[in-house]
């Protein structure tokens, strides 16, 4: 054990192993379906997102993985072992909770501890070990408190150093970001990742956020109306999307036929300006322009009908006026290098 | 402007004012009759009786309170009282928790809806009947030693006795834990359940280390209750206890009707107001109020 309280496992475990396995996994509640047909294999050592909107089944598999539903079919394998009819306290899983689930009755080093207990950690140990724990998450001098004595960003850090102490093969978060003001979010993103790069624990993560998905995961799986769509690394999502779904939802998107073509990759120039060799152009009029900071985003409205989105950083500083405003003739040009064609073969990624 | 609204806006200009006025009428029912009443409770218990008027003297003397604790008699009815009302609180936590637990976490909807009733109709119906029902049930000739026969089962002679009282007084504050306690399982987030689980703990440790302790503040307040409902009772033990089964509230009974001795009915009925002290200092060291 290192000096953050956690067992790293060894650089050899990551060679692509499969660690959990879903085969023909489905879930229905009540007639309402909420996983049609799953399959998905997430490797040993990876951070893993599910990505999608509420209702489409990603909190679902994250629960049946977890042990908290049981599926109608399928097999859930874990280090290979069907743990489907497992129940949750039998499986080397732990959950971070959405609403972190913190025991309000106990201290803070009692509900680190609480899984140690489980196992017959005698609790001098236990409690040592979660104090350990509550000091590589920065919170060595709280342990005598309660959770109602804690802000948001503190209990959201417990959550996860209760779950961790216990060196699950798998853990298992929750959107567990979701009630962070923006700053804290940020700040725990990066936090998260480093915990699951130092101690090498593979973490499958629920989110509905496509910026955190991209910005922590090594791959993602999208999911819609229980199925998924895609799995693939933040570049095969973006890049190359298998489906309008996933060019739609992750990112903005400008989709021509099956042509998708990102808003940063466009340019404006003023109405009929020459544009480079190897470009492709479409004329239109400016119906809005929004000045966003980084970014200024314009709505251009199409001669030959429909929209597109642009974005342009801002590199030279803006003052005062926009260099296009609504109502002004522009032309949107783009490389043809820039074009992605949705859903081509060669997009659909390994499952 | 209207009456109601001049008085709306002058409530949250001025919200001290709107406070009193709706803190008001409770301080004075509070003040006025509860603590009054319990004030003239305590300086009656140290008057005393003229034996040949009949009439009040009143005074400070602790002649009430000596004769209570002097002899066996007072004693022991005291203590049958506090040990059935405890023997019923104990009993009323250990029905009322598979129903509570089932109502709340185990039924949908639909029968957690007809389990509620089935809790609370008993509520509606009179006292008195419930409790003469009972004396029918629990008699020499009753519907239990006819039931007992029928399957060939000796009699029991429980009629009349401590054991009737306390069967009839579990059944009759038996809602009374349900309830609380029901809700307090209920404000128990179900994610706590689950993250339990999840971190390794089998359904019963469940519920001894979250369920139990989160659920002990419905649990007091339902002891509180069926203990102290058992305690202030005199009807029951009249019905169904028979002779020699007299509670506090008996005594007290028979010396403001009979005896005609308020002063002394009043000493002895002090007794049930420390004990019920005792029991929420107890509750209070368990943590049962922290939450509130």
């Amino acid at each position: 054990m290192d000096d953050t309280g956690f067992n790293p496992i060894m650089a050899e475990a990551r060679v692509n192993q499969p660690i959990v396995q879903l085969e023909d996994v489905a879930k229905t509640y009540g007639g309402a379906v909420a996983l049609a047909r799953v399959d998905l294999t997430v490797h040993a050592g990876e951070f893993f997102t599910l990505l999608g909107p509420s209702g489409s089944g990603k909190t679902t598999t994250l629960r049946l993985i977890a042990g908290f539903e049981r599926p109608d079919k399928g097999k859930i394998l874990l280090d290979g072992q069907d743990v489907a009819t497992l129940p949750p306290f039998e499986r080397a899983v732990n959950t971070v909770f959405q609403d972190y689930a913190l025991f309000p009755h106990l201290t803070l080093v009692e509900n680190v501890a609480y899984g140690l207990r489980a196992k017959k950690v005698p609790k001098p140990e236990a409690h040592a070990e979660a104090e350990k724990a509550l000091a590589a998450v920065q919170l060595a001098n709280f342990a005598g408190r309660k959770p109602a004595q804690l802000s948001g960003g503190q209990r959201q850090r417990v959550a996860l150093a209760r779950a961790m102490v216990n060196r699950p093969r798998v853990l298992l978060l929750d959107e567990p970001l979701g009630a962070l003001d923006l700053k804290l979010r940020h700040q725990m993103q990066q936090e998260l990742k480093r915990l699951q790069t130092e101690t090498g624990i593979t973490f499958i993560y629920v989110t509905h956020d496509q910026d955190e998905a991209l910005s922590m995961s090594d791959r993602i799986a999208v999911f819609s109306q229980g199925k998924i769509e895609q799995v693939g690394t933040a570049f095969d999502l973006y890049e190359r999307p298998a489906s309008a779904f996933v060019a739609d939802f992750v990112g903005n998107s400008n989709i021509l036929g099956t042509t998708l073509l990102r808003p940063e990759k466009l340019h404006l120039v003023p109405h009929a300006h020459a544009v480079p060799e190897g470009y492709e152009k479409r004329h239109g009029i400016v119906r809005e322009a929004v000045y966003l900071g980084a970014v200024t985003r314009t709505i251009v409205a199409l001669e030959d009908g429909g929209t597109m989105q642009v974005m342009e950083a801002n590199i030279v500083p803006v003052h005062g006026a926009l260099r296009f405003v609504p109502g002004d003739s522009v032309t949107v040009a783009w490389p043809r290098s820039a074009c992605a064609v949705i859903g081509g073969e060669y997009n659909k990624g390994e499952q | 402007m209207s009456l109601s609204r001049a008085f709306s806006a002058l409530g949250w200009r001025r919200p001290g004012m709107a406070n009193t006025a709706l803190l008001g009428l409770p301080a004075l029912w509070f003040s006025g009759l509860y603590l009054a009443a319990i004030g003239a409770l305590l300086v009656t218990s140290f008057w005393t009786v003229d034996d040949l008027s009949g009439n009040l003297i009143p005074g400070f003397s602790l002649v009430n309170f000596q004769q209570l604790f002097s002899g066996p008699v007072y004693i022991r009815i005291a203590l049958r009282t506090i040990g059935i009302a405890a023997a019923v609180t104990i009993t009323d936590v250990i029905l009322a928790w598979p129903v509570a637990y089932a109502m709340i976490r185990l039924a949908g909807p639909r029968l957690r809806a007809v389990m509620m009733a089935a809790v609370m109709v008993p509520l509606w119906s009179s006292y008195l009947a419930r409790v003469y029902a009972w004396r029918l049930i629990l008699s020499h000739n009753g519907l239990l030693n006819w039931a007992l026969m029928e399957i060939g089962l000796p009699r029991v002679h429980i009629g009349y006795s401590n054991w009737a009282m306390w069967i009839v007084f579990s059944y009759l504050w038996l809602p009374f834990m349900i309830l609380p306690v029901a809700a307090s399982v209920e404000r128990i987030p179900p994610s706590l359940l689950e993250a339990s689980a999840d971190l390794g703990m089998r359904g019963f440790a469940t519920f001894r280390r979250v369920v139990l302790p989160m659920a002990l503040p419905g649990m007091v307040a339902g002891a509180i209750f069926t203990f102290s409902l058992t305690l202030g009772d005199y009807v029951t033990p009249m019905l169904v206890g028979g002779v020699g089964s007299d509670f506090i509230g008996n005594v007290v009974y028979s010396n403001v009707g009979v005896t005609n001795n308020i002063p002394f009915a009043a000493a002895y009925a002090v007794l049930p107001l420390g004990v019920m002290a005792v029991f929420l200092l107890i509750a209070r060291k368990l943590g049962a109020f922290d939450a509130l």
